[in-house]
């Protein structure tokens, strides 16, 4: 069975009295341990599916299946919950909390969602700090950070409650192409550490190559499918 | 809840001149509340003091009609001594009562061979007297009396100082007092004057005093019939419900008509500074008021300001899974921890105030008393009331802005510029 599937999913926004048409009976299905990218222009709908796949937001139309949880069918609480233990988020502008340092941003959903017991948090926080190099600057805030540095901990904090699906929202679009390369590779190598699985967003086709499978979206459309193994023995 | 907290403090202290602000503006707040209450707490308390344990005493207990006609002073209606027997029994019997004394209320002329003026007197039997006001002999000045003595013997009078200066009378000199008796004769007698009252605030404040044998000599009183019966309490904080069981007792008692024979009165019936101590507690409430509107305009401001500033990161908190409800606790622990910083400031300074004014005496003059002395002391129930209000209006000030953070959709709020 899949862990994420997507059935005919339609998502229209209302802006004053017109219609938006953000996705348009979008339908996939990804596997686990998959590392997967959503690709498209600005618009096409990335960013709604991955609102939509995070339980984030409500299709209009359609269904969301992750872990074999429906989507449609989670309340508030639910739905936080859920996201809370099931799911983890890197957000591109990095998102992480300016007065914590860089260890407490990747205990906070251990502290305020899980309530792991401090002996366990340490250990969870330090083994993933230690695996994406931030073990060392785990005392500096965000600000005492670089741009790549402070995606790194947002990594970290993702994976430190070890979701199954990782959603990653144009990871790299405030990086410059090292900084991007780097975050990419480390996904990828948190997916084979851990065997979560990643979708990400992006429109940079240099990033889009470190993608297993690549869905194409434009205008709200799935348009195109493709798998990229080549890429994945080769960085293997 | 450790966590929370530690969070909420650091998210204050992530706009410091924001937050110092804010919280100054509490701190002053509470202390000037704690400081007023001190202040005007002590300045009430010295007040009533004086009133009750150098004056009129806690309880008065007349003859039904007496306090109406006070300006009078009318002797026919004095307590006839079968009337003071039966309120004996009813003091002796309450174990509330710690002491009570006679006294006798007359108006009379005095004369220094010279001049004749009017003088209230009342007539004490010093030894009673002294224990239900004991501080009537701060206000005596004597010549040579050792401190041990009789505050009056027979023979003697106590002159207020008002009248003394007025009339130029001295410690030692010899005076006559002259007063119409309950049959309508006049009677006079010489006195020594035995020492100078200071004058006091209210009905009382200005009487001389002199021994009551001599009162009954003056006024011809064969049987030991008395005006009033002041009274001491052991506890002044139960004077209400002791007030209330020793006026219950003598209800009980009517004259052939079935109207009741006697009348009691607490000091605040008594004293026009009743009023004034009213006023204090008005004022302090009002100031509590203010103090309320400034804690409450403070933390919604700064709470309201600061969900706005952090929508995106709320967009984020709530998107990794941080329940609706722990979202609330956190700005509620924002909006407490504010307002617990700014209580204890405000507390410390106050209690530091309190304790400058102590070392530095401030003296003071209330209408004809002077050289007062100004004593705040701390009182900690007040302390814990302000710092309980500031508490839950920091936390009531809080709940819109928590709330409103709290009921955000997390794809809207990561929308948010």
């Amino acid at each position: 069975m899949s862990l994420v599937e997507v059935t005919k999913v339609s998502r229209v926004y209302q802006m004053g009295e017109v219609e938006v048409l953000a996705l348009r009976d979008v339908s996939l299905s990804i596997e686990e341990a998959a590392f997967v990218s959503l690709v498209g222009p600005s618009g096409s709908g990335k960013t709604t599916l991955l609102n939509l796949m995070g339980c984030l937001d409500r299709p209009t139309a359609g269904e969301i299946t992750v872990d074999g949880q429906k989507l449609n069918d989670l309340n508030r609480r639910e739905a936080a919950n859920f996201r809370g233990r099931r799911l983890g988020f890197v957000f591109q502008n990095f998102s992480l909390i300016p007065v914590l340092t860089a260890r407490e941003n990747v205990e906070y959903p251990l502290i305020m969602v899980m309530n792991r017991p401090r002996d366990e948090r340490e250990k969870a926080v330090k083994e993933v700090l230690e695996a994406v190099g931030m073990w060392e600057m785990r005392n500096k805030r965000p600000a005492q950070l670089s741009g790549g540095q402070m995606q790194r901990v947002a990594v970290a904090r993702a994976l430190v409650g070890r979701p199954k699906l990782v959603l990653a929202d144009e990871p790299t679009a405030n990086l410059d192409f090292k900084s991007a390369s780097m975050v990419i590779r480390l996904m990828r190598k948190m997916k084979d550490n851990f065997g979560t699985t990643f979708i990400f967003s992006t429109h940079d086709p240099r990033i889009v190559g470190e993608a297993e499978v690549i869905y194409r979206l434009d205008d709200g459309k799935l348009i195109g499918t493709e798998q990229n193994s080549g890429r994945r023995q080769n960085n293997d | 809840m450790i966590n929370i907290f530690r969070i909420a403090v650091r998210n204050l202290f992530r706009h410091r001149r924001k937050t110092l602000l804010s919280s100054l503006l509490i701190t002053i707040g509470v202390l000037m509340v704690v400081l007023f209450s001190s202040g005007a707490g002590s300045f009430k308390t010295l007040m009533i003091g004086q009133i009750t344990d150098a004056s009129l005493a806690q309880i008065q207990i007349h003859k039904k009609g007496f306090v109406s006609s006070i300006d009078t002073m009318p002797l026919h209606l004095n307590l006839s001594p079968k009337a003071y027997k039966k309120v004996k029994d009813i003091l002796d019997k309450n174990p509330q009562v710690d002491c009570y004394a006679p006294r006798i209320k007359l108006g009379a002329v005095l004369s220094n061979y010279l001049e004749t003026t009017n003088i209230r007197l009342n007539a004490i039997k010093p030894d009673s007297e002294i224990r239900v006001c004991p501080a009537l002999r701060e206000r005596f000045t004597f010549k040579g009396k050792p401190p041990g003595e009789s505050l009056i013997k027979p023979g003697e009078i106590i002159i207020p100082d008002r009248l003394a200066k007025g009339l130029d009378i001295k410690i030692g000199d010899t005076v006559v007092v002259v007063a119409h008796n309950k049959d309508g004769s006049v009677n006079g007698l010489n006195f020594t004057v035995a020492g100078i009252v200071e004058t006091l605030l209210g009905p009382q404040g200005k009487e001389g005093y002199i021994h009551i044998k001599d009162a009954r000599t003056l006024l011809r009183i064969d049987r030991p019939e008395v005006t009033e019966v002041a009274i001491r309490i052991k506890d002044f904080d139960r004077l209400n419900a002791v007030y209330s069981d020793i006026k219950a007792a003598l209800s009980e008692y009517k004259n052939p008509r079935g109207k009741p024979i006697f009348e009691i009165h607490t000091w605040e019936k008594l004293s026009p500074f009743h009023n004034i101590a009213n006023m204090i507690d008005l004022m302090t409430v009002s100031m509590k008021i203010v103090m309320i509107a400034i804690v409450l305009i403070s933390v919604l401001n700064l709470m309201m300001m600061s969900v706005y500033e952090r929508v995106r990161e709320i967009g984020t908190i709530t998107a990794i899974g941080t329940p609706p409800a722990k979202v609330m606790g956190l700005f509620l622990a924002e909006g407490f921890s504010l307002g617990l910083f700014s209580t204890l400031l405000g507390n410390t300074i106050a209690i530091a105030g309190i304790y400058l004014l102590n070392i530095y005496e401030v003296r003071f003059s209330f209408g004809r008393m002077e050289n007062l002395l100004l004593s705040p002391s701390v009182n900690f129930s007040e302390l814990l009331w302000v710092s309980a209000i500031v508490l839950v209006v920091s936390v009531f000030a809080t709940l819109q802005p928590a709330y409103r953070a709290a009921r955000m959709k997390p794809v809207d709020a990561l929308r948010h510029v």
